[in-house]
């Protein structure tokens, strides 16, 4: 009875559907082989960057296999990973929509709220699964290929390797609030549409958008707003003491983005005729 | 006592822009009757079971659905409605089998204790039993329709609203279909059953209603529709003067005379063999004789027209 109230069963059918599909796999298997492709570039490469040259990190990777995830998470933050959140928030309703089966969900009944909400958490579960998937493919192949050892931070203090793994989990767990805006914005451009395709570049481009946006200097008074903005302060989590500013500032915008964006699905989803 | 009706709309209307695909329609669905919503394609019904359903919002009218008002307590019929809209959907990536269990754990208010036993049962009721593990994109039209019904009887229901469920069928699938459609309706449940297949109304259904571009013309009993049109008598003679007035002589007027076939309007309980000894006796030779009885074809051709051309 209390599973049947919390909507758990459907939640774990909404999973199984999302991992059933050969998609869903074949995108987790390509952010794996992101740092698998750097690792094994700059294993083979007979150059050794100087400290600064290159993305951040990249000097260290050689050090120490352990930074290969941190890394990857930089190349992957700008387009990569917001690739695979546009594919999956954007084909939470439409490509209910464009199968026809949206019209069976709602008749079963599901209850209209109750399969935003489930789709919403269905695919909050697919970014925690791409960010650990491309830490711990991370890890793996920097372990394989580098040595490993303690890990010195930023800040120049220096952790122990089971830190270090703390270390990369809050940094996939950052990812994971960072892109949760994001996907909220997809669920709303999902409701619009009965064409899945549509609404995953729609949600793509909004995330490019924001990153043009939050490069034209002229806009620095919208900069904080934007659900990009502190992508890239996952670095704050590597240091000693960790700095929590950014993680607390990033939880409270990208709150802010899913009220808006989840308030604007609700309002679209609970009125619309379907009529797929 | 006041007959109970399954659905019941009144005024029910449904405007896309400055077009009424469905124009102030008033059906009254009795319980317990297999009712056939016959029409044109692109005449409404679609667009009207969407509204039955909640999955549009009428612009104008009221709904009643096993009682309840829709859209205000939709979720109070829903459960007890089996559905087939606009053909079978499902996850083409997902056996038919998962494809049923995941429909019913979004149902809120089924029994996951036995959803299983419920979903077997379902697959075997539509004969899909052993296609049950393969994927739905290796199904032909027919065993997706299958399990479009499967999906409708996965509860004990009390209506089930089955919109063309025979398309893509072969005259197998098609036979079988209406056997269960048949079997089903003498346990008790309504069948809302639209089609545009005049055959398969007639066929199965004991009422009808009939729209053409967005409006009910004509609604009730399939018999009494039937009998608005007129029987005819056929008679082949080579004496059409002296059969004229025989017929006459028996109160059958208004011959029409085309070659050696008269045809005249005559009362369905006309007494055919009496009045043919009656025409043998007075000399006339008879080549053949018989009844026309009304057909509802004729009916339906007359009420939403002959043409081919697409309404509107």
């Amino acid at each position: 009875m209390f599973a049947k109230t919390l909507g758990i069963r459907l939640f774990l059918s909404e999973l199984k559907v999302m991992f059933t599909r050969r998609r869903t796999w074949a995108m987790l298997a390509a952010i794996a082989l992101i740092p698998i492709l750097l690792a094994v570039a700059v294993a083979l490469s007979s150059e050794r960057l100087a400290p600064g040259e290159g993305p951040p990190f990249l000097a260290q990777v050689t050090q120490n296999g352990l930074f290969t995830g941190f890394t990857a998470m930089l190349l992957a933050l700008p387009l990569f990973l917001p690739l695979t959140v546009s594919v999956v928030a954007g084909d939470t309703i439409a490509g209910e929509a464009g199968l026809g089966t949206l019209r069976y969900l709602l008749i079963s009944p599901v209850g209209r709220v109750r399969l935003l909400v489930m789709k919403y958490l269905a695919s909050l579960v697919f970014i925690l699964a791409g960010t650990f998937t491309l830490m711990i493919a991370g890890a793996t192949i920097g372990a394989i290929l580098f040595p490993v050892g303690p890990v010195t931070l930023l800040s120049g203090f220096t952790i122990s390797i089971f830190e270090a793994f703390g270390r990369m989990a809050l940094v996939a767990l950052y990812t994971t609030v960072s892109l949760s805006g994001m996907a909220a914005v997809g669920l709303f451009i999902s409701t619009l549409t009965t064409v899945p395709v549509g609404a995953m570049t729609a949600t793509l481009v909004t995330s490019g958008v924001s990153n043009i946006l939050g490069n034209i200097p002229q806009l620095e008074w919208m900069h904080s707003w934007l659900f990009t903005y502190y992508w890239l302060d996952f670095a704050d989590l590597l240091r000693a003491p960790i700095e929590w500013g950014s993680m607390l500032n990033n939880i409270v915008l990208q709150l802010g983005w899913i009220a808006v964006f989840g308030a604007l699905a609700y309002g679209r989803f609970t009125t619309k005729d379907i009529l797929s | 006592m006041v007959k109970q009706l399954a659905i019941e709309t009144s005024g029910l209307t449904k405007r896309f822009g400055d077009q009424k695909a469905v124009n102030s329609i008033s059906l009254e669905v009795p319980s317990g009757s297999v009712f056939g919503f016959l029409g044109p394609n692109g005449s409404g019904k679609t667009t009207t079971i969407r509204m039955l359903l909640g999955l549009a919002e009428a612009s104008e009218g009221e709904i009643k659905l096993l009682g309840t008002e829709i859209p205000k307590d939709l979720e109070k019929a829903l459960p007890r409605v089996g559905a087939l809209v606009e053909g079978p959907a499902f996850y083409p990536f997902m056996s038919g089998r998962n494809n049923l269990l995941r429909i019913d754990a979004a149902d809120r208010f089924s029994d996951a204790s036995t959803r299983i036993q419920r979903v077997e049962s379902a697959l075997d009721r539509v004969g899909l039993h052993n296609a049950g593990n393969k994927k739905v994109h290796a199904y032909s039209l027919g065993m997706k329709q299958r399990l479009g019904l499967a999906n409708a009887l996965l509860k004990p229901r009390d209506i089930l609203v089955l919109d063309e469920p025979t398309n893509g069928l072969d005259p197998q699938g098609t036979r079988e279909v209406r056997n269960l459609i048949r079997s089903l309706s003498a346990e008790g449940i309504t069948i809302f059953l639209s089609s545009h297949l005049l055959s398969e109304i007639e066929m199965l259904c004991s009422h009808v209603a009939v729209m053409s571009a967005g409006k009910i013309i004509a609604q009730g009993l399939i018999e009494d529709l039937r009998n608005e049109e007129p029987t005819r008598l056929i008679l082949r003679t080579d004496d059409i003067d002296a059969a004229v007035e025989t017929l006459k002589a028996n109160g059958i007027g208004k011959a029409k005379i085309l070659g050696d076939q008269i045809t005249c309007e005559v009362d369905p309980a006309l007494d055919v063999a009496s009045l043919n000894a009656k025409l043998v006796r007075k000399k006339v030779s008879v080549n053949e004789i018989r009844l026309q009885r009304s057909s509802l074809e004729e009916k339906y051709v007359k009420l939403t027209g002959e043409g081919f051309e697409v309404v509107r």
